[in-house]
């Protein structure tokens, strides 16, 4: 087997991170394979946004190293590692609000797909890309609307959908579904396996268990800064530690 | 449109506005209108970085003051070049100086924007009120700076000595107007084609949300120094022939207030979010600047602009233009 093959996607080896003296991230080490539906979970201020933040750039790590797609990233800006082939949605919706819901979705094909080496989108290729993006979340039908006329189930797709644009290896949902009814979930639970079977690799953040358990294929757990548990999610949460921190009892 | 049909019309405007003037034959008209052209290209550079990016620069007087004191500069070694250059050289500098007042402009122009590159590169990680706290006190340094350099006049000023007549134009200020009329189109047509292009979707970008933008692939540092030397070199070239329109230059004149109160609220009133914008604020405003200077006083000016601004941002915060295009929206639904 090629050694592309067997190396991860994601590698984190140490990785730490402080702010003042709190520690937020403390020595965390993750691989993720290509492919992979990753779920993340953790106590508020476990760490789990700062962990997203280090891998994409938005914070830098003080001590560790972040290998992506055979290549250490560390020090690289978070544009940049988009254009590598990492993207992100947020925790509270970002959208570009001056811009309709298709532009919304045109802005990484501008700047990271077409950004790539030997790829050159047409107007009419950025066009078709928009609204196969836009029917992949079901926002078709409101390519032409303003994002304040989008609901809160509908501003979370068009995250995934602009994330997706960038036509990333590895996507990372932080909290895509954090305040969607029961239905709404599914809705996205549904949709981030739908982005993972066009071979996107994908890690979950997520407090919602029933949609951790329905997507993840694998479980993580923070708690203050450090990995406490790995593996399949069925036994995850079943670990003594975990459900001591995490779950309570 | 297309954008060589855009000139061709901003052109058309300008020259039936340059010959409209001529035949009236006051030559007030123009020194009026080369104040509110000026406004224009200043209005326009402005919204280049605060209103595309929305980053608020309170430092147009000190980019407008670079292109003023490089043409003083150049003036200064023009007169003095006996004492500068070695005798061999003094000869071909004097088939130079002193250098035609569009020369001057390109120089200007370079200038400012250079230091709109190293002044972004030092300040642009910062934000919000931040970023405009540090543009006053780059304009703060920069004219402790020119008061203390007596080569181009210090503290007491520098005097030009300026040609009455332009060959082809008849009185200096009838060309000065006429270059003021080119700078206002290239200002323009720079600030449409940004708009328009990869780079206006990428300083939206910044202005919605900076950290939405990087996570697009959006590279906001390199854009938002693009935006601060377009917009540091377009003010510097507004500067570069205040000196000969004025003749006599001081800091206090250079670095004054009004400029970058009006820069900013030039836009404000008109609307940000576009080239029409800054354009309208400026007519609008500059308009009634100059006829207040005439009927009243010019101690009212920034008085006018303050209550305008107050009046647009309570009833239309997105300016005139966003006022028109909210009752278009409004009309459109209904």
């Amino acid at each position: 087997m090629s050694d592309t093959m067997t190396s991860p996607l994601l590698h984190i080896d140490q990785l730490g991170k402080r702010f003042g003296g709190f520690v937020a991230l403390d020595g965390v080490d993750l691989s993720v394979p290509k492919g992979q539906r990753l779920g993340l979970i953790g106590p508020n201020g476990s760490g789990k946004s700062t962990l997203v933040n280090c891998i994409c750039g938005t914070l830098q790590n003080e001590t560790g190293s972040v290998t992506f797609d055979g290549q250490k990233i560390d020090g690289m800006v978070a544009h940049q590692r988009t254009h590598h082939g990492l993207a992100r949605s947020f925790q509270l919706p970002r959208p570009f609000r001056s811009m309709t819901v298709a532009q919304n979705i045109r802005v990484p094909l501008l700047y990271t797909v077409n950004g790539r080496p030997g790829s050159h989108l047409s107007h009419s290729e950025l066009d078709d890309r928009c609204m196969e993006l836009l029917k992949l979340v079901t926002l078709d039908a409101k390519a032409g609307k303003y994002t304040t006329d989008l609901t809160q189930v509908e501003m979370r797709k068009l995250e995934l959908a602009r994330a997706m644009a960038a036509e990333p290896k590895l996507l990372i949902a932080d909290e895509s579904m954090a305040g969607l009814s029961h239905s709404e979930v599914e809705d996205i639970v549904a949709l981030l396996i739908r982005m993972n079977e066009r071979g996107v690799t994908i890690i979950m953040i997520e407090h919602i268990m029933r949609a951790v358990m329905t997507f993840s294929q694998r479980l993580v757990v923070l708690v203050s800064g450090k990995k406490i548990a790995d593996g399949k999610p069925e036994d995850v949460i079943q670990d003594k530690e975990v459900v001591g921190a995490y779950l309570g009892q | 449109m297309r954008t060589p049909a855009f000139i061709l019309i901003l052109t058309a405007v300008a020259a039936a506005l340059y010959f409209a003037f001529n035949l009236v034959g006051n030559d007030y008209l123009f020194f009026a209108g080369y104040t509110v052209l000026q406004y224009i290209v200043l209005a326009t550079a402005w919204n280049i970085l605060g209103g595309y990016c929305g980053y608020v620069n309170f430092g147009s007087a000190g980019f407008f003051a670079i292109g003023v004191y490089t043409t003083v500069f150049l003036y200064a070694i023009g007169q003095s070049i006996e004492e500068i250059f070695p005798e061999f050289l003094v000869a071909p500098m004097q088939a130079i100086f002193p250098l035609p007042v569009p020369v001057l402009i390109v120089i200007a122009g370079a200038v400012a924007g250079f230091i709109g590159l190293g002044m972004g590169y030092l300040t642009l990680r910062l934000r919000g009120v931040f970023f405009a706290i540090a543009t006053l006190a780059f304009t703060v340094v920069l004219e402790t700076f020119i008061v203390n350099w007596s080569f181009v006049g210090g503290s007491r000023g520098a005097y030009i000595i300026v040609p009455n007549e332009v060959p082809m134009f008849g009185h200096l200020i009838q060309f000065l107007f006429a270059l003021m009329l080119i700078l206002v189109i290239v200002a323009l047509t720079t600030a449409r084609l940004i708009e328009r292009s990869k780079l206006g979707v990428g300083f939206a970008t910044i202005r919605d949300d900076e950290l939405a933008a990087e996570a697009s692939g959006v590279p906001t540092l390199r854009l938002k120094l693009v935006a601060t030397v377009v917009s540091g070199a377009l003010m510097g070239m507004a500067g570069a022939p205040f000196p000969y329109y004025i003749g006599y230059v001081e800091p206090g004149s250079a670095f004054n207030l009004s400029y970058a109160v009006n820069s900013i609220a030039m836009p404000m009133i008109g609307g940000t979010t576009s080239w029409v914008g800054p354009l309208v604020g400026a007519l609008l405003l500059g308009t009634l600047q100059q006829v207040a200077t005439v009927t009243i006083s010019s101690a009212v000016n920034l008085l006018i602009v303050g209550l305008l601004l107050i009046f647009f941002v309570i009833i239309a915060p997105r300016g005139i233009v966003g006022l028109i295009q909210d009752s278009w929206r409004g009309r459109s639904k209904s």
